[in-house]
């Protein structure tokens, strides 16, 4: 199959406060861009656990955007400082993981950049077809269940996930 | 991080019995998204999911729809509700409402954006009835796993601190005092009335400035439900919205306020004289035992330790000596006052630009330039030079002038914001010169700025009045002659840019319209509070336009100049209006707060501290005793970054806990599971 007829499928963190309303003013403003993104809402992208960016790829997901206010405008004064280590600490911990750094991107928008955060989408669907399918939710991890629920530690953990990929 | 298994799908059907109701919103939705495959695609696909009845209406938030949802909640017995519709900031509310008036908890009702992230923002029909799906199906999931909440109720306590007392200040507390309750009013120098009360006019009516202040500092002083803290400073502040616990360090005055009559004997008798340069801006002199000026409230004097013989060499003690009531005690010391208020306004204004940053203005190196501060001083009536609009060395009238607007403002060098005040400030004070003095004037300005009532008209008396005005950015200001009429003065080199050609205008005293700048503290203080700063360090409003007093800490509120450059009928409305927001939260008496808040389980706990440090609202306290971390919920205010950074999954956030989003992953990414099969069978 060409890349042309991959739709990469893409999970989308957004704080309450900045991104969410950036993209519901992209669509007041009836801005167009890529579907392919799916979107959660968080109070903060200080809430953004790393697991939830590592369960979206073990569940199918090709890319994770993660967006929030931009250094200086947080609503909980300086979270999105945290999100930024975070984000960057992930995106070493994913290359371990032989995901590339690209599928996971940060974005910064405020809630009155609905045209940036459509601008933004748009590339990063761009980058992710490029990069084609991840592959990481594959068939066979439906039957490895089991032997994820016995994991706890955090390293066995992202070992344990590793191994259907 | 979480210690949740990452898990698949394949979780036992679930016992809740869920609605689906997907909305049309005219042709809104319906123009895009194909309703009926959703709703039926629903009903069919995520009925092993739980749920047992999914409809669709052409305006679910009428309330002919909002009737079909409670109707479906008593009659099939409804335990959880996803409507998708537009985004939860415009109709979250309308529907928890309805679930609500049916006898269901709120919060388990939950919203799927299909109009502003799916039907408005994509043309492909197909494509977007594929993604409502994906978020009705993420909604599903989410919802499965919300718990029921209760709005948490937090009394509020009446009184109220005001933290500056310039003019927002005092119209703050006054309006407080008005209604009957309490104010704390915090102001760091000796007397309350800041920069207004160092101005000699107001524009443009050109009243007095103290012939309107001075009053309402009287006022403020007299009135019996205002505290006067000043000589103060807030040093701590615990706490939050209702129930703020707020330490005020009193500095030491060395008099004692009970016995002080005010009558300013100490004053004249100290033979300790020095430079004033806050009230009299460096131009005039004062006594190291002191009140700023002569309409000072309080009335009571301090005495400057730094600056006292007394205190630096040990003897003196003159001003002990002559006061009639015996009234100074050198023996005092810095005293700390902890008050408990429920709200608190900000209005601690701003500083004026330094201008010395400007080097090529020559303030501080040549001796006619001067600051709009000191040149308001040399007007002022009651100042250093009792109005005389005299050069440097107190003597000369000036018979040219030249006022350079924008210095430090709309400069990418220093400001790229508009002071807003000093277009009008510069036409005040070259009405002045023209009055007082009969000097030539020129103003040197990039745009005229004129827009609020009256202003303009003020600019059209100005221009009458025979003031130059060059529109055209100063380059540079000096005392290099280069012809004869340039000798002895000083030379403003400019583009005029309506004339299209370099000038050189020699004049005898420069006035720099200088900038104003948040405090220059303004970031600790802002720390303090528990509120955020823009870049440039003005304080955030909660919304610019919808919500200016306001601050996203509740409880916390601004007014003046701490939110940007202001002038005084802004900021006097801007007092007002905080004092109206606060004088509302004191008569509801309790508010509710949503219970988006972070809760230890306290058996989870390792006390590792991990949290203690992400907190930027001091929410979370650590038992040493028992070694375990607990979250204050009226402190907290949801944001979860101490939940993602838990190593030990011991927090849970309410309204978005980790079970909550881990299933709106799966249920969003459902569809994609589907299509999988497929999509490895064209790979392959």
């Amino acid at each position: 199959m060409s890349d042309q007829h991959f739709e990469p499928v893409i999970i989308g963190f957004t704080c309450n406060w900045c991104s969410y309303r950036a993209a519901d003013l992209a669509g007041t403003a009836r801005v167009k861009y890529a579907p392919n993104v799916r979107l959660i809402r968080l109070m903060c992208s200080g809430r953004l656990d790393p697991t939830f960016v590592i369960k979206a790829f073990a569940s199918g997901a090709d890319g994770v955007l993660i967006t929030g206010c931009h250094p200086g405008e947080c609503h909980y004064i300086e979270q999105n400082y945290k999100a930024m280590r975070r984000y960057l600490l992930l995106r070493r911990v994913l290359t371990q993981m032989g995901i590339e750094p690209e599928r996971i991107k940060l974005v910064w928008a405020s809630a009155a950049e609905g045209v940036k955060l459509a601008g933004e989408i748009n590339a990063f669907v761009d980058d992710v077809r490029a990069l084609g399918p991840l592959h990481w939710m594959h068939e066979s991890a439906l039957h490895q269940e089991d032997e994820l629920h016995t994991t706890h530690s955090h390293a066995s953990e992202a070992m344990a996930v590793e191994v259907p990929a | 991080m979480t210690s949740a298994p990452i898990k698949l799908f394949d979780e036992p059907p679930t016992d809740e019995r869920i609605g689906v109701y997907v909305c049309h919103c005219g042709s809104n939705i319906a123009g895009t998204v194909d309703v009926a495959e959703v709703r039926d695609w629903a009903s069919q696909r995520l009925a092993a999911r739980g749920v047992v009845v999914s409809r669709d209406y052409k305006f679910m938030c009428s309330s002919l729809g909002q009737e079909l949802i409670e109707r479906d909640i008593k009659e099939k017995g409804l335990t959880r509700v996803v409507v998708a519709a537009c985004s939860p900031h415009l109709h979250e509310a309308t529907f928890r409402g309805a679930c609500k008036r049916a006898g269901l908890n709120p919060y388990l009702c939950e919203l799927a954006s299909i109009r502003e992230h799916v039907s408005w923002v994509h043309t492909d029909k197909s494509a977007a009835t594929d993604k409502a799906k994906a978020v009705v199906s993420g909604a599903v999931e989410r919802v499965v796993k919300s718990t029921a909440l209760e709005p948490l109720h937090v009394p509020i306590h009446p009184a109220t601190l005001v933290v500056g007392g310039g003019i927002a200040g005092i119209q703050a507390a006054l309006e407080i005092a008005d209604a009957g309750f309490k104010v704390y009013l915090v102001e760091r120098e000796p007397s309350i009335g800041g920069h207004m009360s160092q101005f000699d006019k107001t524009f443009p009516t050109l009243d007095c400035a103290a012939c309107i202040l001075t009053p309402r500092m009287v006022q403020a002083g007299a009135d019996p439900d205002i505290e006067l803290l000043t000589w103060s400073e807030v040093v701590d502040v615990k706490g939050y919205v209702g129930n703020f616990v707020v330490t005020i360090k009193k500095k030491a005055r060395y008099v004692v306020t009970e016995l002080c009559t005010g009558c300013g004997v100490c004053e004249q008798k100290c033979p300790k004289k020095l430079v004033d340069d806050v009230y009299e801006a460096g131009l005039g002199y004062r006594k190291a035992v002191y009140t700023p000026f002569p309409q000072a409230v309080p009335k009571y004097p301090v005495i400057d330790r730094p600056n006292c013989t007394y205190f630096q060499k040990g003897t003196c003690r003159v001003c002990e000596k002559f006061c009639p009531p015996n009234a100074i005690d050198f023996t005092q010391t810095d005293e700390y006052q902890t008050v408990e208020v429920g709200n608190i306004i900000l209005a601690t204004g701003y500083d004026l630009f330094d201008p010395r940053r400007v080097t090529q203005y020559g303030y501080g190196r040549l001796a006619n330039v001067f600051t709009s501060l000191e040149f308001e001083r040399l007007t002022n009536a009651a100042g250093p030079t009792n109005g005389s609009i005299v050069m440097r060395d107190g003597k000369t009238v000036p018979k040219t002038v030249g006022i350079i607007h924008c210095v430090g403002s709309r400069d990418r060098n220093y400001n790229n914001y508009c002071s807003a005040i000093c277009c009008m400030q510069s036409l005040k004070f070259a009405h002045l010169v023209k009055e007082r003095t009969g000097a030539q004037v020129y103003n040197f300005y990039i745009d005229m700025r004129t827009t609020a009532k009256a202003y303009d008209e003020f600019y059209q008396r100005v221009l009458e009045e025979g003031t130059l005005f060059v529109r055209g950015r100063v380059a540079e200001v000096t005392d290099a002659a280069r012809e004869e009429n340039e000798e002895g003065k000083l030379v403003i080199q400019v583009e005029d840019t309506l004339a299209g050609r370099q000038r050189r205008i020699p004049v005898d005293m420069v006035v720099l319209s200088a900038a104003l700048e948040p405090r220059r503290d303004a970031k600790d203080v802002a720390k303090l509070f528990g509120i955020s700063c823009s870049a440039d360090g003005w304080y955030t409003e909660k919304h610019p336009k919808l919500d200016p007093v306001a601050t996203m800490t509740e409880g916390i509120y601004v007014a003046g100049c701490v939110t940007g450059p202001k002038d005084i009928p802004n900021t006097v409305t801007q007092g007002a209006a905080a004092a109206a927001r606060v004088l509302g939260k004191i008569q509801q008496r309790e508010i509710e707060i949503e219970p988006v808040r972070a809760t230890v389980d306290q058996t989870k706990c390792s006390g590792c501290r991990i949290c203690n440090n992400m907190c930027p609202f001091n929410a979370i306290i650590f038992h040493e005793d028992r070694m375990v971390t607990e979250v204050i919920p009226a402190l907290c205010q949801g944001c979860g970054t101490c939940v993602a950074a838990c190593p030990a999954g011991a927090i849970s956030g309410s309204g978005f806990s980790n079970e909550q989003i881990m299933s709106q992953i799966e249920g969003l990414l459902l569809l994609n599971l589907e299509k999988q099969p497929a999509r490895e069978a064209v790979m392959a």
